[in-house]
């Protein structure tokens, strides 16, 4: 699988860290993005993503965590203008090279849509076309986007879903979906995303559902995508051991709201929103092994068994997390050390994470 | 884990095959596992290794094909539904999705109430006693007595189920995925509850699950089941620090860990598990197996003995051979390291 070279692929690409990277700033930010409906009454929106600030570097993974509900789907969407109605853009911009992605429509959007940016969704049958052949379905859209004949877009897919680590790309061209695993299903919408070899591609929980095993697969297969063509990633999940792997930033919602954005490593280490704190400690809860006293070999703290106590205290995190809530939003993001921003009052807790305690494995599904 | 005492379940040889279209489908194959009293034990598996047939097979859901199946000394394969119906009230079920498994016509204290009274497990009058007692126990608000399941979190709901399975004082509970349709933070707090009420009343769990994570702080034992049959099975810890099975090995180093300074050395799987329809003769894992030989498919691979103590064992051919397995452990050395290193402090 480590063997493909995507960069070989039509056009050409800056690959790794050269080229566009050292660049003109980042390749997305989006500015104050609020999305909303507008109710009954229709006088004042009911906005569920408020004042989202989030930059996406050239040649960078950024992952957007939070749990069900936070709106990092609906954030994801705003990029490529596919909320669905009522939900809608209020106010705010998503800027790419200088245009403004959210005053885009007809031609130019599409335009945008997959030849820029790309997006991987979560089901990845439902968004295949049960009733056509995976090849044919490939082949329509690079012969679109690309301008090339039917028969050469053929080839293309073909070759595109070998790139993509499946054994016998005829013969899963010539399959319908509904003849594909789940596994698969997502190696050919990831084949299809690259395949237009999008600046921003965004992983919309691409391996939710997914076999432990699988889910390896396909992160590694992302991974090395992302390495080979230089372009972004933004990768959705819900998970903190994928975000480890594969991130290098990190942007934790709450509640609409975009409550801490860090490097990776210091998100891990030094997290200063109490949600974040809260939300790995969670997620590390779960690692201490069941009898930690009797291996102590192994070298875990003795008391390391799970506890959801929080090292903030109940009352500064039930404080903010009300603030992030507040509809008629004061607080903001501070920049508490270089590219590490914090919505509202950082806390400083002396150990989010104990030593060690880390160190355990566990932290997802099979 | 109890000495000589008998456990509370044991399938021999439980075998359940589907005819489906273009063949029949060996969903569980000989499958031989033993639950003590007061033991929690985790079934893990990827999705379609057939882990839910058995307990549905467990719970007198189905028919066996072939095999039996042992709860507290009966056989229970070839008994009646009339005859099981009076063990049920001690084996329970939690399943995974509370929103499919609560009436939602019925309150919390109809649901919760419902098994005390069809299996008289308390007279009339003490209905509401112990229904309170239940409440308190898996932390729900008597206030939310006489809600229903939609006016109820996720979180609740799933409370709520756990409530009427333990109800009727069961020594034995089946856990189906109880937490993956619930968020991280929720998740934490259910696994909290299901591990202080196995502790406090002493109850055995079969939990069974594909999120790994969730096994480490709640089971003693861990039982590795892959296209229906078990691989391996061990204390947990055993298990996660110690893999035998080449399949486990690959397994426990797919998981993701959440800490950005640790990094993984990883077994990445190439191809897909092979088609359930024909009956794979010897060890299923052998077509994505980097170990793979002759011996692997010639016939049946039977547990071996792979730890020091305590009934490790693993259902892998490397480990009839003396030699064959020092070689084994030689090359995946690198690798089990990095897994232990992770134990340690970082």
């Amino acid at each position: 699988m480590k063997a493909q070279s995507y960069a070989a692929a039509g056009k050409p690409m800056s690959g790794g860290d050269g080229g566009r990277s050292a660049a003109q700033g980042p390749l997305l930010r989006i500015e104050d993005l609020t999305i909303g409906y507008f109710g009954q009454d229709r006088d004042e929106p009911v906005r569920i993503i408020r004042n989202v600030d989030l930059t996406i570097d050239h040649n960078m993974i950024v992952g957007l965590v939070g749990e069900s509900g936070s709106g990092k789907t609906q954030t994801a969407r705003a990029i490529l203008k596919l909320n669905t109605r009522p939900l809608q853009p209020l106010e705010g911009h998503i800027f790419m090279d200088g245009v403004d992605l959210l005053a885009l429509t007809g031609e130019k959007l599409r335009a945008i849509r997959g030849d820029k940016v790309a997006m991987i969704f979560q089901d990845p049958r439902a968004s295949l076309n049960p009733l056509m052949r995976i090849g044919d379905q490939l082949a329509r859209i690079y012969a679109l986007h690309q301008g090339i004949s039917r028969a050469a877009a053929q080839a293309e897919a073909i070759e595109m879903l070998r790139r993509c680590g499946i054994a016998g790309p005829e013969r899963v061209a010539r399959s319908y979906p509904h003849q594909l695993s789940g596994g698969m299903c997502q190696r050919v919408m990831i084949s299809l995303s690259l395949g237009m070899q999008p600046d921003l591609l965004i992983a919309d929980e691409p391996t939710t559902g997914l076999d432990v095993t699988i889910q390896a697969q396909i992160l590694e297969l992302i991974q090395t995508a992302q390495r080979e063509t230089g372009s972004s990633l933004l990768l959705i999940t819900h998970d903190l051991g994928v975000v480890a792997e594969v991130c290098q930033r990190v942007a934790v919602m709450y509640a609409g709201r975009i409550v801490e954005f860090a490097p990776v490593d210091e998100l891990f280490t030094h997290p200063r929103h109490p949600y974040a704190i809260h939300l790995l400690q969670a997620s590390l809860a779960l690692e201490a092994p069941e009898k930690a006293a009797e291996t102590p070999a192994s070298g875990y703290p003795a008391e390391a068994s799970p506890s959801l106590e929080l090292s903030v205290g109940q009352e500064t995190y039930q404080a903010s997390l009300e603030s992030a809530r507040d509809p008629d939003a004061t607080a903001f993001m501070v920049e508490v050390s270089p590219g590490h921003l914090v919505l509202g009052t950082p806390v400083t807790v002396d150990q989010a994470v104990p030593s060690g305690f880390l160190s355990g494995q566990a932290g997802a599904k099979v | 884990m109890n000495g000589d005492s008998a456990p509370i379940l044991r399938t021999v040889d439980y075998t359940k095959v589907y005819d489906i279209p273009g063949g029949r489908l060996y969903a569980v194959d000989g499958v031989t596992i033993d639950v003590w009293p007061g033991e929690a034990v985790a079934l893990v598996g990827e999705s379609g290794s057939g882990k839910s047939t058995l307990a549905r097979g467990i719970l007198h859901l189905e028919q066996a094909t072939s095999g039996e199946m042992y709860f507290k000394g009966e056989e229970t394969t070839h008994m009646s539904e009339g005859k099981f119906r009076s063990l049920r009230r001690s084996v329970q079920m939690v399943f995974q999705d509370p929103k499919l498994s609560l009436n939602p016509r019925l309150s919390v204290r109809q649901t919760v109430t419902e098994p005390l009274r069809l299996h008289h497990i308390v007279p009339r009058n003490q209905l509401e006693k112990r229904f309170r007692e239940v409440l308190d126990m898996v932390n729900l608000d008597i206030r939310l007595a006489n809600r229903r399941r939609q006016e109820l979190s996720g979180g609740q709901q799933q409370r709520v189920a756990i409530a009427r399975a333990i109800a009727t004082y069961p020594d034995f509970v089946v856990l189906d995925e109880p937490t993956s349709s619930l968020d991280m933070s929720v998740r934490v707090q259910i696994i909290e509850l299901l591990r202080r009420l196995q502790r406090e009343l002493g109850m055995a769990y079969l939990f069974i699950t594909h999120d790994l994570s969730t096994v480490r702080t709640l089971c003693h034992r861990t039982i590795v089941m892959y296209l229906g049959r078990v691989m391996e099975s061990g204390p947990t810890e055993d298990i996660f620090v110690n893999p035998k099975h080449p399949y486990t090995k690959a397994l426990i180093s797919a998981i993701p860990v959440p800490d950005p300074r640790v990094k993984k050395a990883r077994i990445i799987l190439t191809g897909e598990a092979p088609s359930p329809t024909r009956r794979i003769i010897g060890c299923p894992f052998a077509s994505r197996c980097s170990y793979v030989m002759a011996a692997c498919t010639e016939g049946a691979i039977p547990m071996f003995d792979v730890g020091a103590e305590r009934r490790h064992q693993a259902a892998c051919i490397l480990y009839r051979d003396e030699q064959w397995h020092r070689r084994f452990e030689e090359e995946t050395r690198a690798l089990t390291s990095a897994i232990r290193d992770r134990q340690g402090p970082s």
